[in-house]
């Protein structure tokens, strides 16, 4: 059995901006990736940004997601800028 | 086979390894890319490579599985390289085999073109004295779509 908390993790310009690789947040029933970033949004000056005008990437337990995704207790949920390999 | 990787690779080695697939291989489509100057800034001496381990290969093998349901080809093979590159460094490369060039041709570009849209690896420019992110272009999104 997980703990009943979600794996956030952060890459790229992301991650330098909000100065963190990783976090845990308590993991909350029913709750969508959207909930995720309005939580952390709310924390305010470069955590802003991930409810801002530049689009944020997400994905679940390492698969692309949308906004809309349900997440659930022991998920690792990863946030970043739109890709740029290649 | 996929390999995300700091080291340079060989593109005859790669080579030989498609060619020597099997019998039924008639034809090797290879691409190659290369660090360039992007041009957003001056004075570009190289670029810094992120990615996010294990989900890059995951995403990479589902495009070659797709590529393998819409092309008839023998074997793929994706290299990608992260971390510190300088300009004209090898960055990527993608060999197809497959009985005949067409589906080669389509099943390479298709993994090119979907790759830098959907793997997750991000560019960091580097300057003399400072660095940027690169963003990502809206020709390489229309190019990816291009294929749904």
């Amino acid at each position: 059995m997980s703990k009943a908390i979600l794996n956030i993790r952060f890459f790229a310009r992301l991650r330098e901006e909000l100065g963190t690789e990783s976090l845990e947040l308590p993991a909350v029933p029913g709750q969508t990736v959207n909930d995720v970033l309005s939580e952390l949004a709310s924390r305010g000056g470069a955590w802003a940004q991930l409810k801002g005008t530049q689009p944020v990437m997400v994905a679940v337990n390492q698969a692309m997601a949308k906004h809309s995704t349900q997440v659930h207790a022991g998920d690792e949920v990863a946030f970043f800028p739109p890709v740029t390999g290649g | 086979m996929i390999s995300v990787q700091t080291d340079d690779f060989d593109v005859g080695a790669e080579y030989e390894a498609l060619r020597s697939s099997g019998s039924g291989t008639g034809a090797i489509a290879t691409f190659s890319g290369l660090v360039r100057d992007s041009g957003d800034v001056s004075g570009v001496t190289g670029l810094f490579l992120e990615h996010y381990p294990g989900m890059t290969e995951q995403v990479i093998q589902g495009l070659i599985d797709e590529a393998c349901q819409r092309w008839d080809i023998r074997q793929a093979r994706v290299i990608h390289r992260v971390g510190r590159l300088a300009l004209s460094d090898q960055i990527v490369f993608v060999g197809i085999c497959s009985a005949h060039r067409a589906d080669a041709f389509s099943a390479c570009e298709f993994i090119m073109d979907a790759l830098k849209t959907s793997a997750p690896f991000w560019k960091k420019e580097i300057t003399g004295d400072s660095e940027h992110w690169v963003e990502q272009k809206a020709s390489d999104v229309v190019r990816t779509q291009a294929w749904e």
